[in-house]
């Protein structure tokens, strides 16, 4: 699909096309003017296409009224959007109310709602916006956003304008939830690392058009070209390993017996390298949510990983 | 100068003062019923919001007892060109305030009710409305200071209200009547300034902290 303004001389999104499988974590990731957020709301029709369609569970989206549209698609966008002269509570049901959910489901559903986004219900239910932090403001975009647990998710850069810290922590929380739910989630960044951590699926973009989309491994180990390496900080080895889940190469299941350092499933490779350097172990056993061993990362896994890069470098 | 007037005639100054109140607040309805249509078309077309304030400006400029008086031609004496005169008045004030406050909510907001799946009139009824509210009660307000001290004005064309102790007060010489007609006119003058900034202060906007920031 491509959308085209008027008076434009090339097109915001030039004939783009992507599939996206239910449940998927897919994150388009692009500098600044390069179509991702236009790709995006024309998902939800706040943007029309000037050209192209798409389908929503098979079905033309083109073929239901915005408004009926935009209430099965929760959306999060930056600067929160919360609603100022509302309470958290009023702005978290605005789309069951929307949709005339009964008063007592409503309440119950917010309380359910703030319980999964860390806000104690009793003391967040009745505040304003304003009297929230910036994270917080944060977390009940997104409880509003999966107020009437739409199969769909838009986040459009929602945790750019949040320190380092409690980006990170949102970031694991949204992952949580999304292992929870397991929504269809599309999200704009310009934030190779977030890309990295949260996807199961990276769309690169430029100038309007799909450059590379693959597994956040794939895209660090492999760029696509050099507009794609410069995004991933590629020829960099050690930030490149920063990148890397434990989990996206850790061997699944296998005997963690005799290891004796256990880290948890969102370390990256160069901390594991720096603990291998630090203590002269060889190995670590990633530990899962549930506190049970899911599998093991070795000094051998970095050197693989380490190579396909350096192959890569080396073709013309 | 004394209180006499005041306290001797404290009957007649309750009488002209429900009278000043009536003429006021019949003006400023009909201001309303002309000024929120055309406010909420200065606010939908940027291009008519500055051709449509100059042209208020321009109507307020008007000294206000030439004014009536060139309506006395067409209108006569009486309540009907008074209240011509201060709907006419209150104009640019209420124009601008509907104006500037709906078009001050932030357009991202406006998105995002959108993108919530808020049809057009809930998206204005829900988000904007409440949201421009506190800058609506302040247009009100002004307008209605104003209104309540133009107002005695019009007393000179014989549309009743407190004026008239102003004029009575002038031609018969008698410092006690224009006293007691202007503190009348001062005191309601600052009642009703003060019941519409209450008014401001608790509309959930501005007790969600959500403007003048």
């Amino acid at each position: 699909m491509s959308k085209h303004y008027p008076g434009a001389e090339i097109a915001s999104v030039n004939q783009v096309s992507l599939d996206v499988e239910p449940g998927a974590f897919v994150v388009l990731l692009g500098p600044s003017g390069c179509g991702k957020t236009t790709l995006l709301k024309m998902v939800n029709r706040l943007i029309e296409p000037s050209d192209g369609r798409i389908l929503l569970d098979g079905e033309d989206i083109q073929s239901v009224r915005a408004s009926q549209l935009r209430r099965r698609i929760g959306y999060v966008i930056q600067q929160t959007g919360l609603f100022p002269h509302m309470r958290v509570a009023d702005n978290i049901s605005v789309v069951p109310k929307l949709l005339g959910w009964k008063k007592q489901e409503i309440n119950h559903r917010v309380d359910e709602l703030l319980d999964l986004i860390g806000l104690p219900p009793s003391e967040y239910r009745h505040r304003y916006p304003t009297q929230l932090s910036g994270g917080q403001q944060q977390r009940v975009g997104l409880a509003r956003a999966l107020a009437v647990n739409p199969s769909m998710m838009l986040m459009d850069e929602p945790f750019g304008a949040l320190d380092a810290i409690t980006r990170s922590r949102l970031q694991g929380e949204l992952l949580r939830i999304h292992r929870q739910l397991g929504q269809t989630i599309l999200f704009v960044t310009h934030d190779i690392d977030e890309a990295v951590r949260l996807a199961d699926l990276i769309v690169v973009m430029r100038a309007g058009e799909i450059v590379q989309s693959g597994r956040p491994l794939d895209i660090v180990t492999n760029p696509a070209d050099a507009f794609v390496s410069d995004l991933v900080g590629g020829g960099d080895a050690l930030r490149r390993l920063g990148l890397i889940d434990v989990t996206s190469v850790m061997r699944r299941g296998e005997e963690s017996g005799s290891i004796d350092h256990v880290v948890s499933a969102d370390t990256d490779l160069r901390q594991v390298l720096d603990h291998f350097l630090r203590t002269g172990e060889t190995a670590v056993a990633v530990q899962g949510e549930d506190g049970q061993a899911d599998g093991t990362v070795d000094i051998e896994t970095i050197w693989e990983v380490a190579a396909v890069a350096r192959e890569r470098a080396e073709r013309p | 100068m004394s209180f006499d007037y005041l306290f001797e005639n404290w009957r007649r100054v309750l009488e002209l003062t429900w009278e000043h109140i009536e003429l006021s607040f019949l003006a400023l309805g009909l201001a309303l019923i002309i000024a929120i249509p055309i406010g909420i078309a200065a606010a939908s077309w940027q291009r008519l919001r500055l051709p449509v304030l100059v042209s208020l400006g321009a109507i307020y400029t008007i000294p206000s007892l030439a004014f009536l008086a060139l309506l006395i031609p067409s209108l006569g004496l009486g309540r009907d060109p008074a209240l011509v005169v201060l709907a006419a008045y209150a104009q640019l004030a209420l124009v601008r305030n509907i104006s500037s406050g709906l078009t001050g909510v932030d357009p991202l907001l406006m998105e995002a009710a959108a993108g919530v799946g808020m049809t057009g009139s809930q998206r204005f009824l829900k988000v904007r409305l409440p949201l421009a509210l506190p800058v609506l009660i302040a247009g009100l307000r002004i307008a209605s200071v104003s209104t309540i001290s133009l107002a005695s004005i019009t007393a000179w064309i014989n549309a009743g209200g407190l004026g008239t102790l102003l004029f009575s007060g002038i031609s018969r010489n008698n410092p006690s009547m224009i006293l007691a007609g202007t503190v009348a006119i001062t005191i309601l003058a600052l009642s009703v300034d003060l019941i519409f900034r209450g008014l401001e202060i608790l509309t959930p906007a501005a007790r969600a902290g959500a403007v003048g920031r």
